[in-house]
């Protein structure tokens, strides 16, 4: 556990000792702000539609923001999860970690506790944007902490998805590419199901297996266990698949 | 000086695709040990070193560090383990210390010691004077320094070495070596490199690999004076063979030009002083006597450069 952690601290810091997280960071509050804009935007020029229909502000920042917000999301976090083995392997450096007297489960989990730092860093930013409207407007809280849940379970989905593939390769872009690869299938697993659910085989299932239906409950404020079991059985099975992968590599 | 048994590799063999690395490797290191990996490119030597490091599964074969399995008991092995790799696993977005802090961490020294394993493993590499600075700006010997820094912080029984001089300007070298003949007191010690006299310099004893065999494995004793394989003697008037022949510890008698003879020696004895008296006594007049005996570079240039056939002829004559 002590050496979980000390790895953790270690990626946290190399995380946020280069640039890329921070240029990562400013481009993410960047797009993210413009959109911030144009959905306040949009919500008061449809604050005269009629009463049936009414939406609070909370609803379009929790669903509508937060949804768009994960798109981008899935765009940066496989840039931050190539560093993790691939860019290690490539320095040679990831020799310190297989000689040190840690195992792997041990160095996967550290390696995903402190990408948790970038997560936690990007939602917050995400989070204090939002918290801004607090000073015009009721806020309904609650909404806008189970969306931003909700996006932190899903960003850590990403980056565990992310960890994995980069335990397969010694080059970072491949990473890059093939995480991003691997979380957009994922991610329209659901339009595939949907488009054809006759002659798609399993079409129900592969449909229940996508992130994104996952992500609809906590998108309308409902904390549905199924949904977050979902995401943590996911990070599970990913950093699991990470492990096999880095034990055939030793042998 | 105990005799404790730090590393132990029982037939340790790797094999990549069709190309066996290593086979049938033994190596045996005990306490104050300083084991040199000689061989030629591609000989198996970082392949060697990264599976007693734990790096790499063997395919077949156990290692065993201070009688604890590598293979079955990996976290508590690799804690007597210090392990500099032939790229010295740096992370330059960090700064010396903390880099090293981690290290120490990594390795499980405890809290309260480690800003002491971080002081000391500075002091012993020279590194006090670019502790702040980041590792990605620091020159390649100041980096390997690092590297160093980080295979002894944890003050382990073994420290593993893959060409830890590589890249060292000579007054580096110097120190480097230095620093490894001091670890060697307190540490067991396996470097390789390909750099004879370096190897000379430092070990106690030197392994030869090539093609992924041991080729040969001796103590290199510096202190005693080498064994006399042959002796060259010049005379003026020469005899014939058989009288040269018939000095004690001569075994054959080769003529060579002007005056000039090559007599190999037989084992463990030393003809030279029983030949001068026989030049005074017969007035063969005396010109030259020296003795030959194999350097550690022509053991390497004869075990590594002929076909695998005369190396294995050589090796079991060895």
């Amino acid at each position: 556990m002590n050496t979980t952690l000390t790895i953790a601290r270690a990626e946290a810091r190399r995380i946020f000792a280069s640039p890329l997280a921070w240029a990562v960071l400013a481009v993410l509050q960047l797009i993210l702000g413009v959109f911030f804009v144009l959905y306040l935007n949009a919500y008061s020029e449809g604050a005269m539609m009629s009463a049936d229909q009414y939406m609070g502000v909370s609803d379009y920042i929790g669903g509508g923001l937060y949804s768009t917000a994960n798109v981008v999301f899935l765009l940066v976090v496989p840039l931050l999860t190539m560093r993790l083995f691939a860019e290690e392997r490539k320095n040679g450096s990831i020799t310190l970690l297989y000689s040190a007297p840690a195992s792997l489960i041990e160095i996967v989990l550290g390696k995903f506790l402190g990408l948790l730092s970038f997560v936690l860093a990007a939602v917050g930013l995400l989070a204090l944007m939002s918290f801004t409207l607090i000073a015009g407007t009721h806020l309904d809280l609650g909404r806008i902490a189970v969306g931003l849940l909700g996006l932190l379970l899903m960003m850590s989905a990403f980056g565990a998805g992310g960890l994995f593939v980069s335990t397969l390769t010694r080059e970072p872009v491949i990473a890059a590419v093939g995480g991003f690869g691997l979380l957009l299938l994922i991610w329209i697993l659901q339009a595939v199901g949907q488009s054809a659910p006759q002659t798609i085989p399993f079409s129900q299932a592969l449909s229940y297996l996508s992130m994104t239906g996952h992500f609809e409950s906590l998108r309308r404020g409902v904390v549905s266990t199924e949904d977050v079991v979902y995401y943590l059985l996911f990070i599970a099975l990913f950093l699991w698949l990470a492990v096999l992968r880095l034990d055939m590599e030793r042998s | 000086m105990d005799n404790e048994i730090l590393i132990e590799a029982q037939a340790l063999s790797r094999r990549y695709g069709p190309t066996m690395a290593v086979s049938e490797l033994n190596l045996t290191l005990r306490k104050g040990d300083i084991l040199g990996l000689l061989g030629p490119n591609g000989a198996g030597k970082t392949t060697t070193m990264k599976m007693l490091a734990g790096c790499l599964a063997p395919t077949s074969g156990a290692v065993k560090i201070k009688g604890i399995s590598l293979a079955e008991e990996p976290k508590l092995a690799k804690a007597h383990l210090g392990y500099l790799p032939e790229q010295p696993p740096l992370y330059p977005e960090l700064t010396v210390n903390e880099y090293l802090r981690y290290c120490a961490g990594l390795h499980g020294v405890p809290r309260a010691e480690r800003e002491d394993a971080v002081a000391r493993a500075k002091q012993a590499c020279a590194l006090n004077d670019v502790a702040q600075r980041l590792i990605g700006n620091l020159s390649k010997g100041y980096q390997q320094r690092v590297g160093l820094a980080q295979a002894i912080i944890h003050r382990p029984p073994v420290v593993i070495l893959d060409e830890p001089t590589i890249g060292l300007d000579p007054i580096q070298i110097r120190e480097i070596r230095a620093l490894i003949r001091e670890l060697g007191h307190r540490h067991s010690v396996i470097l390789s490199s390909h750099i004879l006299p370096e190897i000379q310099a430092v070990c106690s004893r030197v392994m030869i690999i090539n093609k992924g065999r041991v080729v040969y494995a001796e103590a290199l004793n510096r202190s005693a004076p080498a064994r006399v394989e042959s002796v060259i003697v010049g005379l003026r008037r020469p005899p014939d063979e058989a009288a040269l022949k018939n000095i004690p510890g001569v075994r054959d008698v080769q003529t060579l030009s002007n005056g000039q003879f090559r007599l190999a020696v037989a084992p463990q004895q030393d003809p030279r002083e029983a030949l001068a008296e026989a030049a005074v006594k017969h007035g063969w007049g005396l010109t030259e006597l020296r003795s030959e005996s194999k350097s550690l570079e022509e053991i390497f240039v004869e075990l590594t450069s002929g076909d695998a056939a005369a190396a294995e002829t050589l090796k079991e004559a060895a």
